[in-house]
């Protein structure tokens, strides 16, 4: 599954998809906050990209694009953003994710200021699903073994 | 197969267990019923006043329920380590 195929088709569909679904999954973040959508929802279509990428490619090819450093990175990112949003609020004389207050920092009114808080954590949420659904996709379809378990496979290919 | 009937046994119990409760339950779409009246209707009301939202489902999910929201992700953040701990082996 995580080794090439060399199938032209399947590569050009996904190379002219995966762009499209990235970006589809940037609309689902920003008008999660006056329609259906949001962090949890756009973070799977775009942990769906990725995931796609290793099925069409190979690990290896998926893993140029999104190392696995910076995977781990944003897993905790996202969370960060999150409570540093509500942290932020906080110094700033308010409660706990009272997003008004942003006001103080930011150029605009509070009314704008709670759509920017509300923007900025669920860019959190995104990037945080993002993150762990590509890396537990990456740990289930390998067994935890990665790259080593891509070399057993082409190894295996190459016996028959 | 004396394990299989008492597993069984126990799934029919549980199963009579809670349609039993279900039967206690408001009827459907029931304006009367208790979740309706304690905040629902603040929720509806006030949600444009105080979060300046359009939508009520995001001011709930990020506004009056923001710490659940937070929580959730670190759920989600959580159960990768978790992944990662247990699956994830050492590169050589």
């Amino acid at each position: 599954m995580i080794s090439k195929w060399e199938d032209l088709i399947i590569e050009t569909l996904c190379r002219f998809l995966i762009p499209f679904m990235q970006t589809y999954s940037l609309y689902v973040l920003v008008h999660g906050h006056s329609s259906p959508g949001g962090g949890f929802q756009g973070g799977c279509i775009m942990a769906a990209c990725f995931i796609l990428l290793v099925i069409a490619y190979d690990l290896n090819e998926a893993k140029k694009r999104f190392k696995e450093k910076i995977n781990v990175i944003f897993c905790s990112l996202g969370v960060f953003i999150y409570a540093g949003t509500g942290w932020a609020c906080l110094l700033l004389g308010g409660n706990f994710l009272d997003y008004g207050k942003l006001s103080l920092i930011l150029p605009t009114d509070p009314i704008k200021a709670r759509y920017y808080g509300m923007a900025s954590i669920e860019t959190g949420v995104e990037i945080t699903v993002m993150a762990i659904m590509v890396s537990i996709f990456w740990d289930l379809v390998t067994g935890g073994k990665h790259e080593e378990a891509l070399e057993e496979e082409n190894a295996r290919a190459d016996c028959k | 197969m004396i394990g299989k009937i008492v597993s069984i046994l126990i799934a029919i119990f549980a199963a009579s267990a809670l349609l039993i409760g279900v039967k206690d339950f408001p009827k459907w779409a029931d304006p009367n019923q208790p979740a309706s009246l304690h905040v629902s209707p603040r929720y509806i009301e006030k949600t444009v006043e105080e979060t300046a939202v359009p939508n009520m489902v995001t001011s709930v999910l990020a506004d009056y329920r923001g710490y659940d929201t937070m929580f959730e992700t670190s759920v989600i953040f959580t159960a990768g380590i978790a992944v990662m701990m247990f699956l994830r082996r050492p590169h050589k």
